[in-house]
């Protein structure tokens, strides 16, 4: 039995296609990552799947229950941490997690196996108030919180949104623990470098499912022909590579330029091009894709069908 | 290169009671240079940045932003520098054109110079035909760019962006770092802040805060051969655990 299925779901807000026919399902054990940018319906998706919001149409199940005519089984056997942090700011981590436990007819001690190695990091400031934590630290408290009544599935709304990269790491380094504990793991993320950490992934844009597999068979999958360019005037650079013909798109990627190119081509004939323009090129490479050239490639077929 | 340097920083401090938010920071911006400045949540580039921007008096320590004195001259700071964060800073209930006319008004234009720099943003950025509507009915890639070309409605000799990319669209992100590179090749001095540490890769050179001091500085490039490191991402990582 998945822990999650989601069959057909969609939801509107007035004019506003939050969410189109989205189909997808998340094992029992699974770390499962939902990856888009603001605005594509993550939120939206995981407050349907809490029971939280009525889906104007579909059908989706967690732990085997429906999400509508069942929700109050589903509320005792999820944990969700919402993308705004929404724990109690006047009291203390302390009283914060006690009352989550008492509101699950459950105690900290009873469960605590499952969020021990996250509440040792904050135990030491277990008489501080939730409302003085860093966002590392919320964000810790936030998942015991979460985990408290030893959920069977956990959804994670951009858990990592705003925090920084020392505490993503160490964040992503729990979910994995916790997933071997064979707790299913639904996480959503705007950042594109952590999908490669979940062991599938939906890529997902104004509503829609752009792809679904895992983030290494995506990439494998990818076959359009991918080049890395660094030279010393990468605006220039850019300008000038979108006016050739072989070019299908060129987009900065930090120090680099990603660029696609409609038939496979010669590194040294793309670096000759571009010297040509008084340009110096330091590296011209052949290169595998990452998550976000498969998403950028992907929104972008999107928007032409549309 | 002697390339003018926008912002020169000398051992400068700030010290709230006990605690030393910003620890004897050193460090010079040049013209046209497009800074990173990175650290951890709290490591102390917000209050950093408001001493640059005149909103904090130093402890100690001194600088120039524009060729101005930190210390004495922040109302006039404050006129020569843009400022761009993340929540942006445009009225939601404001055409675009409104908004463009009112932060002309703040930083003193005259109304010839306002009725310019309205048409030329609106040409510039493709939004004549939107430009009666009200920013909030815009996409998020629109008020960014729009937000940023207002931060620069007065001419500054530099911009400080404050996490102005977190969460949006990949292709919405590189749209905006295209109008900061275009904006630094015209001469604009770019100072931003983010702790995205792919984002610093696209930066000129880039300084890391850790507990209050600037502790490595240099161009990604450099830093990551310094740290034996694949990626920026890296870099941070070995740096804040040492």
């Amino acid at each position: 039995m998945g822990a999650i299925t989601v069959e057909h779901i969609s939801k509107s807000y007035g004019d506003i296609k939050a969410l189109k026919d989205i189909n997808f399902n998340v094992k029992s054990g699974e770390l499962f990552g939902l990856i888009g940018p603001d605005g594509a319906g993550k939120s939206t998706l995981f407050r349907i799947l809490t029971t939280l919001l009525l889906a104007d149409s579909g059908n989706a199940t967690v732990v085997g229950h429906d999400v509508v005519k069942e929700y109050k089984d589903i509320r005792k056997k999820v944990g969700y941490m919402p993308g705004k942090f929404s724990l109690y700011q006047d009291l203390s981590i302390e009283e914060n997690l006690s009352f989550f436990a008492t509101i699950f007819g459950t105690t900290i001690e009873e469960n605590y196996d499952l969020v021990k190695d996250i509440y040792v990091q904050i135990e030491p400031f277990k008489k501080r108030l939730a409302g003085k934590l860093s966002g590392g630290m919320k964000q810790k408290l936030a998942l015991c919180c979460a985990l408290i009544h030893k959920p069977e599935v956990l959804f994670l709304d951009e858990p990592t949104t705003g925090v920084d990269a020392v505490s993503r790491k160490e964040f992503w380094d729990m979910l994995k623990s916790l997933k071997e504990k064979g707790i299913a793991i639904l996480v959503s993320t705007p950042y594109m470098d952590e999908a490669s950490l979940c062991d599938r992934i939906a890529l997902i844009q104004e509503g829609k499912i752009l792809s679904i597999d895992a983030p290494e068979k995506m990439i494998s999958a990818f076959a359009k022909p991918l080049y890395a360019i660094k030279t010393n005037d990468i605006y220039e650079t850019l300008l000038f590579l979108r006016k050739q013909s072989y070019t299908e798109s060129a987009l900065p990627f930090g120090e680099y330029i990603h660029l696609i190119t409609r038939e496979p081509m010669d590194k040294v004939e793309i670096e000759q091009q571009i010297k040509s323009e008084n340009i110096e090129v330091e590296e011209v490479k052949a290169i595998k894709a990452t998550v976000e050239d498969i998403f950028l490639d992907l929104s972008k077929t999107a928007e032409t069908n549309n | 290169m002697s390339r003018e340097k926008v912002i020169t920083v000398q051992d400068l401090t700030k010290k709230f009671g006990d605690f030393t938010a910003v620890d004897a920071i050193t460090f010079d911006v040049y013209e046209g240079e497009i800074f990173g400045f990175l650290g951890a949540n709290g490591a102390g580039k917000t209050t950093a940045m408001k001493m640059l921007n005149g909103l904090s008096k130093p402890t100690s320590g001194s600088g120039t932003v524009a060729g101005l004195d930190v210390i004495k001259e922040t109302e006039k700071i404050k006129e020569r520098i843009g400022y761009m964060s993340q929540k942006f800073s445009l009225y939601e209930d404001l055409s675009v054109v409104e908004n463009i006319q009112f932060y002309g008004g703040v930083y003193g234009l005259s109304r010839k110079r306002i009725k310019e720099k309205t048409e030329e943003i609106l040409t510039e950025l493709n939004l004549k035909d939107v430009a009666k509507k009200l920013v909030k009915s815009l996409p998020l890639g629109w008020k960014q760019r729009l937000a940023f070309a207002i931060s620069m409605v007065h001419d500054p000799a530099i911009v400080f962006m404050d996490e102005p990319t977190g969460g949006v669209d990949p292709k919405v992100r590189r749209q905006f770092w295209e109008a900061i590179y275009e904006a630094s090749k015209k001469g604009r001095t770019i100072f931003v802040t983010t702790h995205y540490m792919d984002e610093a890769e696209y930066c000129d050179r880039v300084s890391i805060m850790v507990d209050g001091k600037i502790e490595a500085l240099d161009t990604p490039d450099k830093l990551k051969e310094q740290f034996n490191a694949e990626t920026m991402d890296e870099v941070f990582l070995k740096l804040v655990r040492n």
